[in-house]
């Protein structure tokens, strides 16, 4: 689950597909097309001629955790401002004439990506794209702009983050898990940290990070890169290149240390117990690592005839749910998290007791045959079900190609789950499945809160 | 982060959902559908499409969503739908699961207020398997007494959740309120004692009422032919009872009071919902209130109140209204969230823009502008098999008739500017807007 935030909630459920996708988001042979600009803009295409309809992307390489030290929140922040207005287009002209034109525009931001879209009928291609290559260039932003958008974002945060005790939780559990790696903050940022944000922090990380060559271009939807090519060239190939852009990001130390972080809320109404492992990404791990991963989590948690759910929801019935997942899809480190809630009446404690217990048990007794060839199966199918949607394949090399990999990456993604071995899953779950690299978290009802 | 997602996913949903209904609108050319009987008589609209080996069906039965639990048995739709692929036949709740997954077929159940639904999702290259599993769901569910308890503890769980999360404490504030004496007035969530209360009986009872042929909806998209299809229907629908006794839920209309309830919850945020009666979908202005409720509030950064609550004053992250058609009444609410000291104001706004659009409607290019967005962006959202068949069977259930896809953009561009100052004025009413908020908002107190 990389944390994404959007610019508009009403996009979740898009989104969400992706998410839920999770940890196995590709697999299908999309076969895009893909040629590079001039200045250093990567161009994908994947034809897909259902309907007269273009899904247009731009993603910058660049996320929260490319932030200043102090500055947590502003990448999220600029891509709000990004729809305020250029020198030739007014502020929030960009989105009225998207809809002007019965097109649907949103943007996230996670902490490795930024991305901007908008979906359109085919004869609109060019317009979103001249509004989009605008607005790498020539974006205008006054303290007029900022300002009030500062408060909107704090808003956000209070919705997501401030109001809901799980996601405080959450945060909680991150910044207990990095030591040292930006990850440790929140992609909306602190909220102190975002109310002394303004126009000038804006514009430094616009200006270093919003050009061409460290952005690609995604296009799905009906046409083809012979099509899209002289489009691209003229419309994004012009623009000049920026810097050159090195992602060095900072390491965390060898862990040693397990953590443990609670939270006790009158707000809660649902107590439930989680435990975060460090892993690697998809773009770090060694070998077939993170695909063993991704199998590992589907035996161990991904369904409702996981390892997990069986003995903890089923054979024990003391919890209500119980799942493992694991996302490895950001550029430096993937986590792993395994999570449960106690079904009513039950302590919180026993929950967690029988979470380790089938921990021990897997390191122990490891993964079946039959368990390696049910969720390898399953996973493979739900690549295609990916191809059944225009927006899932743009998202997914979108993600990819800004988290340090490859279009063969994505395209092989099916044959590498098909290639893990039990041996590999055995051996992913001992390396990773450390309590000295790992967060606890718990969340806990207050009993007599001022509140209830 | 889950729960993160999760929260907004929730509500996000309904709103589409919502928003949605309000926007099945356009000619899509592109989709040819072919209405079709199969041999044992089960009808159902297909949009044949093999350009990904996927089959999308979706269904539904009339009667059967949360308004028709029994007196005492709130959370009974909530909990069939739950059960449904909890065991069927002779494959017990566990076996059953592993089958679905070995055929990665995807299958769910809801309730909504009036309809109970199925969706259901397979690879063509398993239908045979996939399809066998839907029928034994659909005929013979086991309902067994472990299942029956584990399901029971997970809604327990999240009712409790439900109570402490401020979104759902408003929307359940204001249909109460809205609704004090009808079905309606609960969300169908059920109390922790009538969940306990729910036997295997009572799910069986369920099945007979409103679990039958008579009132179904059949949508299908994907790489199906006619005639394949029509043997998967008979295998799955076509045994089920012809009729049952369904129930009956009286028109009603909701409490316009003018009320304003402040549930006291220590946040920092407070969650504002507000509303008042609005307009049913067979209603002849249906299609006049859609474009004014577009340019109200209705998503997308064009509103109205999205420009004067966000983009001018940072009140909100969003704002936003939507008319909401039940068959046997209607809403028309909005939604905000903001932070304590600002509820007033956002308030105040909001009340403004009502009166506003009340009395002068709007301009010739917001109608413009509305229309266009409203014609050209619905086929985008049509993007794969399941939105596909959504779409079929949302035209089926709301009776909007088969050549209604066609028909659709000329009903929206026969929109008229007096239509919509009309149609503003007869529905927007400021004075009985109820609101309730959930927080602390500052200077705003419960007014009766």
């Amino acid at each position: 689950m990389t944390p994404l935030t959007l610019r508009m909630a009403f996009w979740g459920p898009i989104i969400l597909g992706l998410i839920f996708l999770g940890g196995r988001p590709s697999g299908a042979v999309f076969n895009p097309e893909s040629f590079m600009l001039k200045n250093g803009m990567q161009v994908v295409v994947i034809p897909n001629r259902r309907a007269p309809v273009v899904f247009h992307m731009v993603w910058y390489k660049t996320g929260a955790a490319d932030e200043p030290q102090g500055k947590s929140g502003i990448a999220h922040l600029f891509e709000h401002l990004m729809f305020k207005g250029t020198k030739s287009v007014p502020p929030g002209e960009f989105s009225r004439t998207i809809a002007r034109h019965g097109g649907r525009d949103n943007a996230f931001t996670s902490q490795d990506y930024t991305a901007y879209f908008q979906i359109v009928a085919r004869d609109k291609l060019d317009l979103v794209m001249r509004l989009e290559a605008d607005r790498m260039q020539n974006l205008v932003l006054t303290d007029n702009e900022v300002l009030p958008e500062r408060d909107v974002v704090l808003e956000e945060r209070r919705s997501r983050t401030d109001n809901n005790p799980a996601s405080q939780l959450w945060e909680a559990t991150r910044a207990a898990l990095f030591l040292n790696h930006p990850y440790k903050n929140p992609v909306i940022g602190w909220k102190h940290e975002i109310e002394r944000l303004g126009t000038r922090d804006a514009l430094e990380f616009y200006r270093r990070y919003y050009v061409p060559n460290n952005a690609i271009l995604i296009v799905a939807g009906d046409v083809n890169a012979k099509e899209l090519k002289p489009l691209a060239e003229k419309i994004y190939g012009v623009i000049p290149p920026g810097e050159k852009i090195l992602r060095t990001r900072i390491k965390e130390p060898p862990q040693i240390a397990s953590r443990r972080v609670e939270l006790f809320s009158g707000r809660v109404g649902q107590p439930s117990i989680s435990q975060t492992f460090l892993a690697p990404s998809y773009a770090t791990a060694e070998g077939g690592s993170a695909y063993a991963l991704l199998v590992l989590a589907e035996i161990f948690g991904g369904s409702t005839t996981a390892k997990l759910y069986r003995s903890l929801v089923v054979d024990q019935e003391i919890a209500s749910s119980a799942s493992a997942w694991f996302s490895p899809d950001s550029l430096d480190y993937g986590t792993f998290v395994v999570s449960a809630s106690p079904r009513p009446g039950v302590l919180i404690e026993k929950v967690e007791m029988a979470l380790q217990a089938a921990i021990i048990k897997l390191l122990k007794d490891g993964v079946s045959e039959e368990e390696l060839k049910r969720a390898v199966s399953s996973m493979v199918a739900s690549s295609v079900y990916a191809r059944d949607s225009l927006s899932a394949a743009p998202n997914i090399f979108g993600q990819a190609l800004s988290t340090g990999r490859t279009i063969l990456d994505v395209e092989s993604w099916p044959d590498r789950i098909k290639r893990v071995t039990v041996d590999d899953v055995n051996a992913a779950a001992r390396a990773i499945l450390r309590s000295e690299s790992s967060v606890t978290a718990i969340l806990r009802r207050k009993q007599k809160s001022a509140d209830e | 982060m889950q729960n993160l997602f999760l929260k907004f996913g929730v509500n996000l949903l309904k709103l589409v959902f919502l928003g949605w209904l309000c926007l099945i609108v356009t000619p899509l050319q592109a989709i040819s559908i072919k209405e079709m009987r199969s041999p044992g008589g089960i009808e159902a609209w297909l949009v044949q499409d093999t350009s990904v080996p996927v089959i999308s069906l979706n269904f539904a039965f009339k009667t059967g969503g949360t308004a028709y639990d029994p007196k005492g048995k709130g959370g009974l739709a909530r909990m069939v739908a739950a059960m449904l692929d909890e065991g069927a036949g002779p494959l017990k709740s566990q076996e059953f699961q592993k089958q679905l997954q070995d055929v990665a077929a995807r299958l769910r159940f809801s309730a909504s207020t009036d309809k109970f639904r199925g969706s259901f999702r397979t690879l063509r290259a398993n239908k045979d398997e996939a399809f066998q599993l839907l029928g034994l769901a659909m005929k013979q569910p086991r309902f067994d007494q472990k299942a029956v308890a584990r399901i029971r503890g997970q809604i327990i769980s999240r009712l409790q959740q439900k109570t402490k999360d401020p979104d759902s404490i408003a929307m359940a504030a204001w249909y109460r309120e809205a609704f004090p004496n009808h079905p309606y007035g609960n969300l169908g969530d059920g109390t922790v004692a009538s969940i306990k209360n729910l036997k295997k009986k009572d799910l069986n009872e369920f099945m007979r009422r409103h679990v039958v042929r008579n009132t179904l909806s059949v949508a299908v998209a994907g790489d199906i032919s006619p005639v394949e299809l029509g043997q998967k229907l008979d295998q799955v629908f076509a045994t089920l009872p012809l009729d049952g006794p369904g129930g009956q839920i009286m028109e009603t209309s909701a409490m316009a009071a003018g009320r304003t309830l402040v549930i006291d919850r220590a946040i920092p945020q407070s969650v504002v919902i507000f509303g008042h009666s609005g307009i049913k979908r067979d209603h002849p202005d249906w299609y006049s209130a859609s474009v004014m409720s577009r340019i109200l509030g209705g998503g997308g950064f064009s509103s109205r109140l999205m420009e004067e609550i966000r983009e001018k004053r940072g009140l909100a992250y969003g704002v936003y209204t939507y008319l909401n058609p039940y068959d046997h009444a209607a809403t028309y609410m909005g939604s905000v969230a903001t932070a304590n000291a600002r509820v007033a104001e956002s308030l105040k706004v909001i009340r403004h823009e009502w009166r506003k659009m009340a009395d002068k409607g709007v301009t010739a290019e917001e109608l413009a502008a509305a229309k266009t967005y409203i014609n050209g962006s619905f086929p985008l959202r049509l993007d794969s098999t399941h939105r596909i068949a959504s779409l079929l069977l949302a035209v089926q259930v709301n009776n909007l008739g088969k050549d209604y896809l066609t028909k659709r953009a000329g009903l929206i561009n026969a929109v008229t500017l007096s239509d919509i100052k009309r149609v503003a004025r007869e529905i927007l009413r400021p004075g009985a807007l109820s609101v309730v908020i959930v927080g602390q908002p500052k200077g705003i107190k419960s007014v009766p």
